[in-house]
């Protein structure tokens, strides 16, 4: 693990890129590391994350800013300018149902191609993916998910890059901290190792890249 | 009694102590405000909590501590927090006894569709078709009928959350279960009669020879 410096760390980011971000309506949302993909431009962005919050906050600031050219989530319904940026095909939206996303993430980082989910057969959700019949219950082939960079916000790190998280800011952030080549992490506070008990620790320290300094 | 009330009251009464119970946003949100006085079930907010409590006073929100919609809210002694696969884990693989979700329509097979208006309402679909498949037990919260026309209809003309049968809907006219052998009406709200109930209902009802008011 390296400290990193929030500018130096989203310069590391090409135009282009990949990006699993945390965050559940912004909440638990690196906004540091977001106001410095806008600061800088960086453009034609892959965005996966639940969803795209709202204009002003978290991940809406990307797309009010136009920085995406394509998201993967499960909900885009209370950022209006998403919708506006789909339809004008500025950007391409793929819409996955929550459980299924957060278990494609799950699987690009826990090392299995895909997983099999009940969720969406029969819907439009279904199009294009293979139903498969396992003890008399259908299920489809939903693909692993990885990402150039994880964005993940935590509550405690400590000068390891051991990660604890708070309340419901946890949410997808765990989860995309194993499924991304370079996983560069925001903290509330940075604190020194023990802090964090053992039992505590929901990251573990060898998973994170970078750890951003704070101001 | 609004229509909003008197469906959150009546699916209050479907509350069991013990029950893990997921609530969508809109009317399945009041029902957490009719808890039966008696009953103490864990309420879970899909973006990784169980012990959802009330809203917090003013002045006493966290910002790290919001509903499933991103508003704040409480934990009541005894809640517990975790990511979004144990949230999910948890709806899709049946251990949360009840979800209650809004409706755009359900047909006479209780097939729901809730999540999109093609080329009107693109909102994503969230958890809804996670938990439609896997909560146990599924309850819709809807009006009867959107600007006059039958939301409980024939068969589904919006695309569809699940291809499973959900359990109950309960309307500001009636409840109305979905067992093997179709829409049955079980109940209806007070002074309204199981006519206008199907006089309002494009779905063929079973009614049966008595058909009681909701105790409210």
């Amino acid at each position: 693990m390296k400290t990193i410096a929030v500018k130096d760390a989203v310069a590391m980011i090409p135009d282009g890129a990949s990006l699993m971000i945390g965050g559940f309506m912004a909440v638990g949302t690196p906004e540091r590391l977001v106001d410095e993909l806008v600061r800088q431009g960086k453009r034609d962005l892959t965005i996966i994350a639940n969803d795209t919050a709202m204009p002003g906050r978290g991940i809406g600031k990307l797309v009010s800013a136009g920085l995406i050219a394509k998201t993967i989530a499960s909900h885009i319904g209370l950022n209006p300018e998403t919708q506006q940026q789909m339809i004008a095909k500025k950007m391409a939206v793929d819409l996955v149902p929550q459980g299924t996303l957060v278990e494609r993430i799950r699987a690009g980082g826990f090392g299995l191609g895909g997983i099999l989910t009940p969720t969406g057969v029969g819907t439009v959700v279904e199009e294009g993916k293979q139903r498969i019949q396992m003890d008399g219950k259908s299920y489809l082939v939903e693909t692993a998910l990885h990402a150039d960079f994880a964005l993940v916000h935590s509550f405690l790190a400590d000068y390891d890059g051991n990660l604890s998280y708070a309340l419901t800011a946890r949410n997808f952030n765990p989860v995309m901290a194993m499924a991304a080549d370079v996983v560069i992490v925001t903290a509330e506070h940075i604190v020194p190792v023990g802090v964090i008990a053992p039992d505590h620790v929901v990251t573990p320290a060898p998973l994170v890249d970078y750890l951003v300094t704070n101001a | 009694m609004d229509a909003q009330t008197i469906i959150a009251k009546r699916i209050a009464q479907e509350l069991r102590s013990g029950m893990l119970v997921n609530l969508g946003i809109g009317i399945p949100t009041l029902v957490a405000s009719h808890v039966p006085k008696d009953v103490s079930a864990f309420f879970q907010s899909e973006n990784g909590l169980i012990g959802t409590g009330p809203i917090p006073e003013e002045g006493m929100a966290h910002p790290t501590l919001t509903d499933a919609a991103g508003h704040p809210v409480s934990a009541l002694p005894g809640a517990s927090t975790f990511d979004s696969a144990m949230s999910f884990g948890l709806i899709r693989g049946g251990h949360v006894d009840m979800t209650v979700l809004g409706g755009l329509q359900v047909d006479a097979k209780g097939q729901l569709a809730n999540w999109m208006i093609p080329g009107k309402m693109v909102p994503g679909m969230g958890g809804a078709m996670d938990l439609v498949t896997g909560a146990k037990r599924v309850v819709v919260a809807m009006q009867h009928t959107a600007k006059g026309k039958p939301k409980i209809v024939k068969e589904c003309t919006l695309p569809l959350t699940s291809l499973r049968r959900i359990d109950m809907v309960v309307t500001d006219l009636a409840v109305i279960t979905f067992p093997e052998s179709g829409a049955t009406l079980i109940e209806t709200a007070p002074s309204v009669t199981p006519e206008q109930v199907i006089a309002a209902t494009e779905a063929e009802l079973i009614v049966p020879a008595h058909v009681p008011e909701m105790r409210l």
